[in-house]
């Protein structure tokens, strides 16, 4: 019976037993290895701190991931309160009569008859990749999580703390930026 | 449902498409809207391409990458400072 079982915590065997595992966690969610390794550290930390706190009820990975998961969101809320961060540049009117239309100099351009053949290049990935490292991070984190680790909307709404709605606008800012800059990068004649 | 939907939700109810989550009445108001519109009309059209990109050029994280050695034991160094103080 698990319900008998009362766990307990040794944080000196943590590393061996689970650093690979949380940092694998993370670094399916957070962007790059350093975020990652830092995510799991704080992990261990705030572990050692609170490891008064540890019921026993459930095992002592569960309640590490458990931390970290929290410790995604703290990020996520840090690198989205960021005061004058540089924001999507939208193609489209915010205001006024013409709200929501495509603002004229910013309609899509035509990427040629041969745009199909354009993307069986393997440089394609660099640029590709430029762009989204252009993306402001909170929106490069959400696009990655839904287009390349493909999380369901609710997982990812979850473990951010968002709602649809929010992960909606994201994606379409972050689809849009990406947009505009393959076709200013990669597909313009 | 909206009839008349405006290109910047029409290309937004278009992305939401490429994870195939629109809904029936997005779906029917992004078509009408496309019968209008032909800069909705080619962005959808790219944004199908922009999408097969995507497949094609990002990999996930497949969860079998390690922490390195080094990272480790810093890690270790710093989890006993850390059990020290506490």
């Amino acid at each position: 019976m698990s319900d008998n079982i009362k766990h307990t915590l040794n944080p000196d065997k943590w590393i061996d037993l689970y650093a690979d595992y949380l940092y694998n966690y993370a670094i399916t969610r957070v962007d790059g290895q350093d975020l990652a390794k830092d995510l799991v550290q704080e992990t261990f930390f705030s572990g050692i701190k609170g490891k008064d706190n540890f019921r026993g009820q459930a095992a002592e990975r569960t309640w590490l991931v458990s931390i970290l998961k929290r410790k995604i969101i703290d990020h996520y809320r840090k690198i989205n309160s960021i005061k004058g961060q540089k924001e999507v540049r939208m193609n489209f009117y915010e205001e006024g009569d013409k709200k929501g239309s495509w603002i004229e100099e910013r309609v899509p351009q035509s990427w040629g008859n041969d745009a199909d053949k354009k993307i069986e290049n393997a440089e394609l990935k660099d640029a590709l990749e430029g762009c989204i490292k252009n993306l402001p991070e909170k929106y490069r984190m959400v696009f990655l999580l839904k287009t390349v680790q493909n999380y369901e909307t609710e997982e990812i709404c979850n473990e951010l703390d968002i709602t649809p709605s929010n992960l909606w606008v994201i994606i379409h800012r972050a689809r849009i930026q990406l947009r505009n800059c393959m076709e200013e990068n990669w597909f313009k004649n | 449902m909206k009839f008349m939907i405006s290109c910047d939700e029409a290309t937004s109810i278009c992305d939401k498409n490429q994870y195939r989550e629109a809904t029936l009445s997005e779906k029917i108001s992004l078509s009408y809207h496309l019968f209008i519109c032909k800069y909705c009309k080619k962005y959808t059209k790219q944004n199908n391409l922009m999408s097969q990109i995507f497949g094609k050029y990002l990999t996930p994280c497949d969860g079998s990458e390690k922490m390195s050695d080094e990272a480790k034991e810093e890690l270790k160094k710093n989890v006993k400072t850390e059990l020290k103080n506490n």
